[in-house]
């Protein structure tokens, strides 16, 4: 099997199933507890804390453990928009988020707050010039995803983080679940107060995932109880899966330079080869774009129809975003960039990982050459 | 990024005469070990200035630590440029581009250590300045509050070009100024002494005294991670924990309880100093503020300080509460200060200890009792544990999982 849907979710690493499966049972204690198997947990939750904290650069206070991306993106805006509703009600986010972002921000619209969603260009990218002209006095927030997910744009998280410093009082949180590993981010550089990352994106398990709030901040948590994680998340601590997360992340990291030059020999190769064919048009962006994905149209072909025949030939792509997938419209992103609503109902989603070869992309492609031939046939036929 | 190097400029190092040659060697030693990670990095300790050759290493990651190292009082990432104004000229100009100068304003200052320079500083600042808004159209001067400070330094090999200035750590490099012991509990005081004891240039082995099971595991691992901080700043940390429960015991057996508190203090005195001797320090540091509790009144000092005449260093002598909890905090050891785990000072304390502890007293007390063999004792049992900077884990069975 060729697996190119990397983006949805990746395969973990054995050694980080392994490491979960030896936290699980060797330090099943609860952090909390005062005794030996408790101080244990809590020590491991520690190094692992600590670990993850120099990975990314940061401080190991400034962690918070979460469930994932979708917990990530909530308590940050929902957190920050509620505990800071009365300095404004304002928020900046993009056209093109993921829906944990996108429809907390259409959650909050219900309680009275506002939401600018920003256009993006031809390429996916917003432009600064519409940040600092949709900035009003009563912004507290400017959401914007590192990476987009159906294409792979990179957006100027620097340049707006620079721009940001200008206005104080205005938080600045950023999506980098796509981002992380694969595409650098200095959080103290690009002046980002939030950060969301979840571990299931760079062979890490399902379940996990990071806040990442720069000292100082506070705000209200989503999930309120015994005050685990600083009272920012309430609950027993995931020790096993928060020890994995840091396994995985030490290993993706570890290799990344060398492992990122080789995913965009392939992305390059798939470039390359698609465009050869007619029928084809690519829609990443050539500049811009994170190494992991390539997203392309075949306009008048329904997307289902060619994930299927290729999931026939074992190989594993989607269409736009896995969570959107199910919804069967037209992809959000593409169409914010412009594109028709025929291409942007067409799009096929190949996302790589560490582990996917030369090889396995060229037999991809190969079977994406031989099923738009075959589809061509019955639909002239 | 154009900066080649980072400019370190030494703090009160400059002052100490014939001692210098060993106090720059310190402070190179102490910031090698401290940038050890940065494979790259050159570091040259020159006589009044230290200069770290980047070789592609980003300087603001180097900065990090940098900022934590006694004994530099300020430091810039420099362009090193050969002294020659068109040279000079060209590197000012493509450092201005990199800082998107339109509309902002600056000034330069130069300064020359380089007397023999054919351009006095005046004439360098007017003769860039000039160039500089012949470059920039959208660039202005402002002397007095500029955006952009572009700054020179003239010494007798190259010019050295910047337009930032970092503050220090100040202080002497640690090590400089000999060795001494401190009484390191886990509470929020003994730390920040021994961290303004380092700055004074002293390298410190922490003890501890314990008294399991009344004392637990957490006690000592927040002595530990006391230590991996302390480690940062020196680059390693030794810590001696002494097994203290049986002079413990004894001592609420046979003491009144109002004198238990100053005849304990007394024997981790003696037990303190009997390891400076074979650690051959010259000192004992500790977090002794005056009044703060009972064993703090000068009575209380009086009374303790009896056993030893080592010099015993009370960096936070007349310091206020809060203002050590204002350093705790910046340092980062308050958080794991604030761990509530019972300590061997805190276990035992007695309802009503004498606040006016007087000398003969103790002594009296004292005077029933055979201590010699258990202070032996405890000595013996010292167990020793040095921690490195950066240091994960002591622990293979967490190491392997992460």
């Amino acid at each position: 099997m060729i697996y190119l849907d990397n983006s949805a979710t990746t395969r973990p690493y054995p050694e980080v199933v392994e490491s979960y499966a030896k936290a699980a049972q060797q330090f099943f204690g609860n952090p909390s507890s005062v005794h030996k198997p408790g101080i244990q947990a809590e020590q491991l939750l520690r190094q692992a804390r600590k670990q993850i904290s120099s990975l990314l650069g940061v401080k190991p206070g400034e962690l918070i453990f979460t469930s994932g991306g979708t917990e990530g993106n909530n308590t940050a805006i929902k957190g920050i928009a509620y505990t800071y509703r009365s300095r404004g009600k304002h928020i900046i986010t993009t056209s093109i988020e993921h829906p944990s972002v996108t429809n907390v921000c259409e959650q909050l619209k219900k309680d009275g707050f506002d939401i600018t969603y920003l256009p993006v260009d031809e390429h996916g990218r917003v432009k600064i010039s519409d940040i600092k002209q949709a900035i009003r006095d009563d912004t507290i927030l400017v959401s914007i995803m590192h990476v987009n997910n159906e294409v792979g744009t990179i957006q100027p998280i620097e340049e707006i983080g620079q721009l940001l410093q200008n206005y104080p009082k205005i938080f600045f949180h950023v999506d980098q679940v796509q981002g992380v590993t694969k595409v650098p981010l200095d959080y103290y550089q690009a002046n980002v107060d939030l950060a969301t990352i979840s571990a299931h994106k760079f062979h890490g398990l399902k379940g996990t995932g990071v806040l990442f709030v720069r000292e100082g901040i506070r705000f209200d948590p989503l999930l309120s109880g015994g005050g685990q994680e600083n009272n920012f998340r309430s609950g027993t601590e995931n020790t096993a899966g928060i020890v994995a997360m840091a396994k995985a992340l030490r290993l993706a990291m570890e290799a990344s330079e060398r492992k990122i030059k080789r995913m965009k020999e392939i992305q390059n190769y798939f470039f390359t080869e698609l465009k050869k064919i007619p029928e084809v048009r690519v829609n990443t962006p050539l500049s811009f774009c994170a190494p992991h994905i390539i997203n392309f149209s075949v306009p008048g072909f329904k997307t289902e129809v060619l994930i299927t025949a290729l999931s026939e030939r074992g190989v594993y792509v989607s269409t736009t975003s896995a969570c959107s997938v199910q919804r069967n419209e037209p992809s959000k992103t593409l169409l914010a960039m412009g594109l028709s609503e025929d291409l942007a109902s067409s799009s096929v989603r190949i996302s790589l990982s560490f582990e996917n070869t030369l090889e396995e992309a060229q037999t991809a492609m190969q079977s994406i050459r031989e099923c738009i031939d075959e589809l061509n046939r019955v639909m002239k036929g | 990024m154009l900066y080649d190097h980072i400019l370190v400029r030494y703090g009160e190092i400059s002052t100490k005469g014939k001692n210098r040659g060993d106090f720059i060697e310190c402070l190179r030693t102490n910031t090698a070990y401290v940038l050890r990670d940065f494979k790259k990095i050159k570091i040259q300790a020159k006589h009044d200035r230290m200069y770290i050759q980047l070789n592609g290493e980003d300087w603001r990651k180097i900065a990090q630590p940098l900022k934590k190292v006694f004994g530099i009082q300020s430091f810039s990432p420099v362009v090193k440029v050969k002294k020659d104004i068109e040279a000079i000229k060209e590197s000012a100009r493509a450092l201005l581009a990199e800082m998107e100068p339109t509309g902002k304003t600056f000034k330069v200052n130069a300064r020359r250590s380089d007397k023999s320079f054919p351009y006095t500083s005046n004439e360098l600042n007017q003769n860039l300045g000039e160039y500089l808004l012949q470059e920039f159209p959208g660039l202005r001067v402002d002397l007095h509050d500029p955006d952009i400070e572009l700054l020179l330094e003239v010494r007798n090999d190259f010019v050295y070009l910047t337009s930032e200035v970092i503050d220090g750590a100040h202080g002497l490099p640690v090590g400089s100024g000999g060795k001494a012991m401190l009484m390191l509990s886990g509470g929020i005081d003994s730390p920040v002494a021994g961290y303004l004891a380092m700055k004074r240039g002293l390298l410190l082995e922490a003890v501890h005294f314990a008294s399991p099971p009344f004392t637990s595991e957490q006690a000592k691992q927040k002595v530990i991670d006391l230590g991996k901080i302390l480690a940062e700043v020196s680059g390693q940390f030794t810590i001696h924990f002494v097994p203290f429960t049986k002079i413990q015991q004894l001592i609420q057996e046979k003491v009144p309880q109002s004198y238990t508190m100053t005849i304990t203090r007394r024997m981790m005195l003696r037990i303190t100093d009997e390891i400076r001797k074979k650690r051959e320090g010259l000192a004992i540091v500790t977090g002794e503020s005056l009044g703060q509790v009972a064993s703090q009144t000068l009575e209380s000092m009086f009374t303790i300080n009896e056993v030893t005449n080592t010099p015993i260093i009370r960096p936070l002598v007349t310091m206020d509460k809060l203002d050590i909890i204002a350093i705790a905090e910046k340092i980062g050891t308050l958080p794991i200060s604030n761990r509530p785990f019972e300590d061997c000072c805190t276990i035992f304390t007695p309802q009503r200890p004498a606040t006016k502890p007087r000398r003969d007293k103790a002594n009296q007390y004292e005077a029933g009792i055979d201590f010699a063999p258990l202070i032996a004792e405890a000595v013996a049992g010292v167990e020793t544990m040095t921690l490195k900077a950066g240091q994960l884990s002591e622990d293979p069975d967490i190491a392997g999982l992460l």
